[in-house]
């Protein structure tokens, strides 16, 4: 309890933290995410191997590594001095983009082929098909595997943590260095992480009803 | 097979617009590739001395430990969360409403905790001396609920004219579980489970952090520890050691598709090797489950 109490600012700043590079992240992953479904799904060859390599590489490359990569590689190449907040964000969005890439491709796989040839028929090109007829019936079916790819996202960026972000697991790091005994701030990070999560199921569940009544 | 369905057969026009799309996109992503390659070779690190570090015996010996360390805690992990998930579907599973609850709240709490969390906990509280067990404990109690809660979903997915049938010739619920129900399961869960163990060989990495010797730990023992004309040869490690994790993980990520597509081409009829394809929860799982 004293854990808390005493070092509330820095628990409040992890906190906050937390819940913003997961959301820096999300939209960078949502972004990409659908943007390289596009090109996985699109009639130009180059475009759809670089999706799969994408995919593919993103995929098979743990996240600690692809924070190395972020924090030691990418400031040689672009613009040196990004705040570590910033490069987090870039790891763990591109990282997840992968699978949301996944969820949206999955999803255009379920929308029933008749839509597609009817948008075909009546002289739609592919970027139009694309964006007016198959992907706003796909967001239904992606709703459910993207709340868990979100959930996923929030308890990875426990990692950027390790990194000099500062977020909640840095908070746990602390609060170890500083003598606390681990048990209690183990609950505390815990609890703060389950608050986060529960706050994305609900909000997907919340969509995913809408979404229903919209049917 | 969407793929075709989303755009026409293109014609004279469209055959031309879609060359120059793929001229354009190709020579971006070139542009992207020079431009980095160009950006690290001004840099120095690309230096043929940046690379030779990797000729030194001692170099070597270290990743090649590194490797082993990284197998060790996969291995130790692998084994204790697929013991951990077939004790906690069975605990799911169980008649008695007591162990029933434990599992249940047992698998949600330590889903929903970050793995780095529970390892970091795990380290400082009970093993600072044995971070490798510490690895291999955190792994295997993270996986071993995920892995139940597979098995769970694979037992679900076998028909329930299997078990009933079992228990009508007379067998305990243990026999139909070990005998009937489980075999099918892990059958028909087999390419998740082994996703899912390509998740806990990527998170291994995560070792790292608690300064357990693993390959990503071992990189940066080596480019901190070796400077190079004036430099830390952070890059040339770090595209080493990463080619090394994605060999690793594509490997077992390969003989997971391997045994899928085996498992649906033996598979007669709607044997339940096809069930996950076609039922939501199973994929849903695997989407999740590969997520983390």
């Amino acid at each position: 309890m004293n854990v808390l109490l005493d070092n509330f600012p820095e628990f409040r700043d992890g906190f906050i933290g937390t819940v913003s590079i997961t959301a820096v992240s999300s939209v960078i992953a949502l972004v990409l995410g659908v943007l390289v479904a596009g090109l996985r799904v699109s009639p130009v060859p180059p475009l759809r191997i670089f999706g799969t390599a994408w995919v593919t590489l993103l995929r098979n490359t743990p996240l600690t590594l692809l924070f190395l990569v972020s924090f030691f590689v990418v400031p040689e190449i672009f613009f040196p001095g990004m705040s570590p907040f910033l490069l987090g964000s870039l790891a763990l969005g591109f990282y997840t983009s992968s699978f949301v890439c996944e969820a949206v491709r999955s999803g255009i796989n379920t929308v029933p082929l008749g839509q597609a040839e009817a948008a075909r028929s009546i002289g739609m090109t592919f970027s139009q098909t694309l964006r007016i007829v198959v992907l706003p019936q796909a967001t239904r079916t992606v709703i459910p595997p993207l709340s868990s790819i979100f959930i996923a996202l929030t308890k990875n960026s426990a990692i950027a943590g390790a990194f000099s972000v500062t977020e909640l697991f840095g908070w746990q790091k602390l609060m170890s260095d500083r003598g606390y005994a681990i048990a209690p701030v183990f609950i505390w990070v815990a609890l703060g992480y389950l608050v986060v999560t529960f706050a994305i199921s609900g909000l997907f569940w919340l969509v995913e009803r809408r979404m229903e009544v919209a049917r | 097979m969407s793929a075709s369905v989303l755009y026409d057969t293109p014609g004279p026009k469209a055959t031309v617009r879609n060359r120059l799309y793929a001229v354009v996109g190709s020579l971006a992503i070139l542009a992207l590739l020079v431009l980095s390659f160009v950006r690290l070779s001004d840099k120095g690190h690309l230096a043929p001395e940046m690379w030779d570090i990797f000729n030194y015996a001692g170099i070597r010996q270290n990743i090649a430990d590194a490797v082993i360390a990284t197998l060790k805690a996969f291995g130790l992990a692998a084994i204790g969360s697929l013991i951990l998930g077939v004790i906690l579907a069975m605990g799911r599973l169980s008649d008695h409403k007591p162990v029933r609850w434990l599992a249940t709240a047992f698998i949600e709490l330590f889903r929903s905790i970050p793995l780095l969390i529970t390892i970091y906990a795990i380290w400082v509280g009970f093993l600072t001396d044995y971070s490798m067990w510490a690895l291999a404990l955190g792994l295997s109690v993270y996986n071993g609920c995920v892995q139940a809660e597979v098995l769970r979903a694979g037992i679900n997915s076998v028909p329930k004219g299997q078990g009933e049938a079992a228990y009508a010739l007379g067998m305990s619920k243990t026999q139909v579980m070990v005998s009937v129900l489980i075999p099918q399961a892990v059958r028909a869960m087999l390419p998740t489970i082994i996703s899912q163990l390509v998740v806990t060989l990527k998170d291994t990495s995560l070792g790292f952090i608690i300064l357990y010797p693993e390959l990503l730990q071992t990189a940066r023992l080596i480019a901190s520890n070796t400077q190079v004309n004036g430099q830390y040869p952070y890059v040339s490690t770090i595209i080493v050691i990463g080619a090394i994790y994605v060999g690793m993980c594509l490997l077992l990520s390969a003989l997971a598709t391997w045994i899928e597509k085996r498992g649906r081409r033996t598979s007669k009829g709607s044997g339940p090797g096809d069930a996950p394809e076609t039922i939501g929860a199973p994929s849903r799982l695997r989407d999740n489950g590969s997520a983390v």
